[in-house]
């Protein structure tokens, strides 16, 4: 497209400019026009994440232990895998450069490959990323929500999470399984899963070295707080439910909005990613057919190139606001 | 723009340093010093300075080199990197000197 325009010039356009202002062409500038406004976006949600962190700051749920699962083990391990997902996503931008450099050289087999290369990364990735909020939204450990809204945790006589079901009293269940045959409208329900909230509160009075977690954080050491049993016993007589994973009303790691910004940002991120794997498809497929051999010059692959580089530096970001800070 | 040289051996030595970096970020991430973790600096602790220090250097290198800013001519990459350094400092400070106000008010409306 931007050859069209810089024909028709002749090097000049008509209010007497040049036809490739600061020496780049229409599309590359226009592409970093789009990346200029993409990153105040990004700066706009970051900052609203980083203002309401800010308000809630002393019960803000501690990253390291809400994102501690890594496949094939069930030790919580924190940080290892976001800084694999990182990893992978830098790598992917090495070989995204790589193929801006080839193309620059004309070559098209190599410039084949490391688009494929970087592909691939992307979708690693993203399937890396959904993996995360598969167990984000399952849950871990589970928590109890109080009338207020707060969540309290439950951690054994060494200050770890213990899972509601490790300690649940044995009673009688009285929620009874909805069938299709007793039902008016003939509808079935999922087989009832997890524990009730008498049986935790049931099973919290009769297990002694089970603690009661609140959200606040203590300055001094930048841990949750651990109640006394009598405040524990005050606070779970104005208990309200079971929470188990996340969702966008309520989490089992503490404050509502965390898990709104999670998805929100992180998913909003993805979907960047998702999108720049279905652009670098195309192009990839122009490449092997020979557009831009034809075409004399690989300046598709270098845009495409920014888009992605993009990406990354907002992972970048990301990485660090939600899971170091 | 065609035949110009490799920039390969450049390419892999950001490669290198931004695998350094995030490398260190994740060990501090994990073992998070006491003697960075709880201190206090500039509103937040010594460690998240660190971190958003590391930050930026990433992001400079990402720019500078993956979208090659470095070549481009001087004003087209001041256009670009001046908008966004001027946008993000401008709702930074907002963000830092407005908080206390805005947190105190909103306690008082919903907790």
């Amino acid at each position: 497209m931007e050859a069209t325009i810089a024909n028709q010039s002749n090097g000049t356009t008509w209010h007497g400019g040049g036809d490739r202002p600061f020496a780049a062409s229409y599309g590359k500038m226009m592409m970093w026009f789009f990346l200029i406004s993409d990153a105040l976006t990004f700066a706009g949600f970051l900052g609203a994440y980083g203002f309401m962190r800010y308000r809630f700051l002393d019960t803000w749920p501690i990253a390291d232990e809400v994102f501690t699962h890594v496949p094939f083990t069930h030790t919580p391990m924190p940080m290892i895998y976001v800084a694999f997902m990182t990893f992978i996503l830098i790598f992917s931008s090495v070989t995204m450069v790589l193929a801006v450099d080839a193309g620059h050289q004309m070559k098209k087999n190599k410039v084949i490959v490391y688009m494929l290369l970087t592909i691939i990364g992307g979708v690693i990735f993203v399937g890396s990323q959904a993996w995360e909020w598969k167990n984000f939204i399952q849950g871990d450990k589970g928590a109890i929500q109080l009338n207020d809204g707060q969540i309290v945790q439950f951690v054994n006589a060494e200050g770890h999470q213990v899972s509601l079901e490790s300690f649940a009293a044995n009673i009688h269940n009285e929620r009874v399984q909805h069938t299709k045959s007793n039902g008016v409208w003939f509808k079935k329900e999922a087989a009832i899963t997890g524990v009730t909230l008498q049986q935790v509160v049931e099973g919290f009075k009769h297990n002694k070295n089970i603690s009661l977690r609140i959200e606040k954080i203590d300055p001094a050491t930048k841990h949750k707080v651990i109640v006394s049993r009598d405040e524990a016993n005050k606070l779970l007589a104005g208990a309200s439910q079971v929470v188990k994973g996340a969702n966008l009303h309520v989490n089992e790691y503490g404050k509502t909005l965390f898990g709104d910004f999670f998805f929100f940002i992180t998913g909003f991120h993805g979907f960047h990613v998702t999108s720049g794997i279905i652009i670098n498809l195309i192009i990839f497929f122009n490449v092997i057919v020979g557009t831009y051999e034809k075409r004399g010059h690989y300046e598709m692959v270098e845009k495409v190139g920014l888009y992605w580089h993009f990406v990354d530096l907002v992972w970048v970001f990301v990485f660090t606001f939600f899971y170091l800070v | 723009m065609a035949h110009t040289e490799s920039h390969k051996a450049l390419i892999w030595k950001v490669f290198g340093i931004l695998t350094v970096i995030t490398l260190v970020e994740v060990a501090l991430g994990i073992y998070k010093p006491k003697s960075l973790f709880l201190t206090h600096f500039l509103g937040t602790s010594l460690l998240n300075g660190i971190f958003l220090l590391l930050t930026l250097v990433k992001a400079y290198y990402i720019a500078w080199y993956f979208m090659h800013l470095k070549e481009e001519k001087k004003w087209f990459r001041r256009a670009i990197v001046w908008t966004l350094v001027m946008y993000i400092l401008y709702l930074s400070f907002f963000l830092l000197s407005e908080g206390t106000s805005v947190k105190n008010t909103m306690t008082l409306l919903f907790n």
